[in-house]
């Protein structure tokens, strides 16, 4: 499984490469999270813009509608790719392990 | 791979407890090392953001390879000094220019300033009720001296007219995907041409750290660290209000709610942009749980720190906040910095010591014994008190 997501991170970093002359992102280290329904497709989606530590470091201040208006606003204000069906599976799922819990 | 992880202070629950007004907490620390960095405390790894561990903002002057990194954008070019460009433009010039870092480095005066640069978000992790964002302790923060150039002598030779109203920056780095809105910051006219607003090139005697804004970023000293603009490339001077989401909806305060500088320009009847640093302090020399030994000498000491009034004295009470005696203060390095404090210790008694810092400003305002609560936390300058056993 950690290779799995190592290989998601690789992929984003080749894909910036692409773009731009010279990026620096340093070796990311493989993180996963908690093992559950949804959860490939939240890492997926979640992982484009940023590493996933927001996750677990938010989940203390997080419930369900926390969580749904991080989401929407991912959507709404940075411009995530995450269609409304998406939403609702990553937020069973955010819900499900991250909600006011470490 | 460079990185490490350690958990240091594992306090069971610390990283969940909230604080009771006042209390320090020990969240859970992951250091991770970061390119020409020791190791800091770990939040995201991607864009970096790293916190300056306690131990290291000790120093009168916060070191380059300790100094707390922050980004929101993950696209975050190493720029070739050689061909770097500072474009100056906007509505409100005569002459739009286009500098070289050797033109820049040249054509102006040069100017030092010692100054605090804290993230608006410090100590977000330590507020309560708790709020969402990077979940900083207390080292989003450092002092650092900068050595640049003012603001107001480029904006001159650009020849800034009368009706500027506000100046907007932008720095190299960039969002992942196109519909996260680029980092792009303002200022009131007014701050961008105080005599104290730099665009520095070095720090600490030191050209600028690539995490830290190389080849030349923006010090606005006693305003929170969102306005420093890194990796600057782009200034414009407007006549009018500049909209992007991280001036109209990104690091705002409830509307009258907190002292300091208000930007009018960007100001509505609810909401206000961040501005200045609130008078503040910081323990260094203790954490809570500390033990002294009865009868041996022991110094309580730190960093107080305010939007550049300047810090007037700082008190400590060890009775519970109803006597309150004079720290001493350590050397002046200038309004914009921090300053030291020393206060010693009585270890006569064994026991609990419970001691409370709260510092002044010569602006007239002392840290508060409550928080003003607020939806994205910041500005958390509540007296802190810390705990220590002796025996
Ligand atoms: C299109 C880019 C993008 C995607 C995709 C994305 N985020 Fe974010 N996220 C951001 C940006 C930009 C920030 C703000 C960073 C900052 O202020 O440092 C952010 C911040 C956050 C924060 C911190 C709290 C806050 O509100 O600022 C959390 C939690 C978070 N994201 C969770 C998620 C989750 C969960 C997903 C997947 C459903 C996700 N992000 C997908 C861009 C994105």
């Amino acid at each position: 499984m950690r290779g799995a997501i190592a290989a998601v991170g690789l992929l984003i970093v080749v894909g910036l490469a692409g773009g731009a002359a010279r990026i620096v992102v340093a070796a990311e280290e493989p993180m996963t999270l908690a093992d559950g329904p949804g959860r490939d497709l939240t890492i997926g989606r979640c992982i484009i813009c940023h590493s996933l530590e927001y996750i677990p470091s938010n989940a203390p201040v997080m419930n369900r509608a926390g969580w749904q208006k991080t989401i929407q606003k991912m959507k709404d204000r940075f411009g995530a790719p995450i269609t409304d069906e998406e939403s609702k599976e990553i937020l069973d799922y955010l819900d499900a392990h991250y909600s006011g819990k470490v | 791979m460079l990185r490490r992880r350690e958990l240091l202070l594992g306090a069971a629950g610390g990283w969940l407890a909230s604080r009771a007004p006042g209390a320090a907490a020990t969240p859970e620390q992951v250091l991770g090392t970061l390119t020409g960095k020791k190791p800091l405390i770990q939040h995201a790894f991607r864009p970096p953001n790293f916190e300056t561990p306690l131990k290291d903002l000790i120093p009168a002057f916060t070191p380059n390879d300790v100094f707390f990194v922050r980004y929101h954008l993950a696209v975050i070019p190493r720029i070739n000094p050689a061909t770097w460009r500072l474009a100056v433009g906007g509505s409100s010039v005569g002459t739009a220019l286009n500098l070289s870092l050797q033109e820049l480095q040249h054509d102006f005066e040069r100017v030092e300033l010692a100054a605090v640069n804290q993230c608006s978000g410090n100590r977000r992790g330590l507020f309560t009720p708790r709020a969402a964002g990077v979940q900083w302790g207390n080292g989003a923060m450092g002092n650092a001296l900068w050595s640049g150039v003012r603001l107001r002598d480029v904006l001159r030779r650009a020849r800034i007219a009368p009706d500027a109203l506000e100046v907007v920056f932008n720095g190299a780095d960039t969002p992942v995907l196109p519909g996260t809105p680029d980092f792009v910051k303002s200022l009131p006219a007014e701050r961008a041409l105080d005599e104290n607003t730099l665009i520095a090139f070095a720090m600490n005697g030191r050209p600028l750290p690539h995490w830290n804004g190389a080849p030349a970023r923006l010090i606005v000293p006693g305003w929170t660290g969102t306005y420093w603009m890194k990796h600057l490339t782009d200034i414009r001077v407007e006549p009018r209000a500049f909209d992007g989401f991280w001036m109209k909806s990104a690091y705002r305060l409830p509307t009258g709610a907190f002292p300091g500088y208000r930007f009018a320009s960007q100001e509505n009847p609810e909401t206000t942009p961040i501005t200045e640093m609130l008078v503040n302090s910081l323990i260094t020399s203790h954490v809570s749980g500390a033990r002294l030994h009865r009868g041996v000498a022991a110094t309580l000491s730190g960093k107080a720190w305010d939007n550049g009034a300047g810090i007037e004295g700082v008190e400590i009470s060890v009775d519970g906040r109803r006597n309150w005696r004079d720290a001493v203060l350590g050397r002046d390095l200038g309004r914009y910095a921090w300053r030291e404090f020393h206060l010693p210790l009585d270890t006569s008694a064994s026991g609990a010591l419970t001691a409370a810092v709260r510092a002044r400003s010569r602006n007239g305002a002392r840290q508060p014994d409550a928080l003003t609560v607020n939806a994205a936390g910041y500005h958390d300058n509540i007296v802190q008190t810390v705990t220590l056993e002796v025996a």
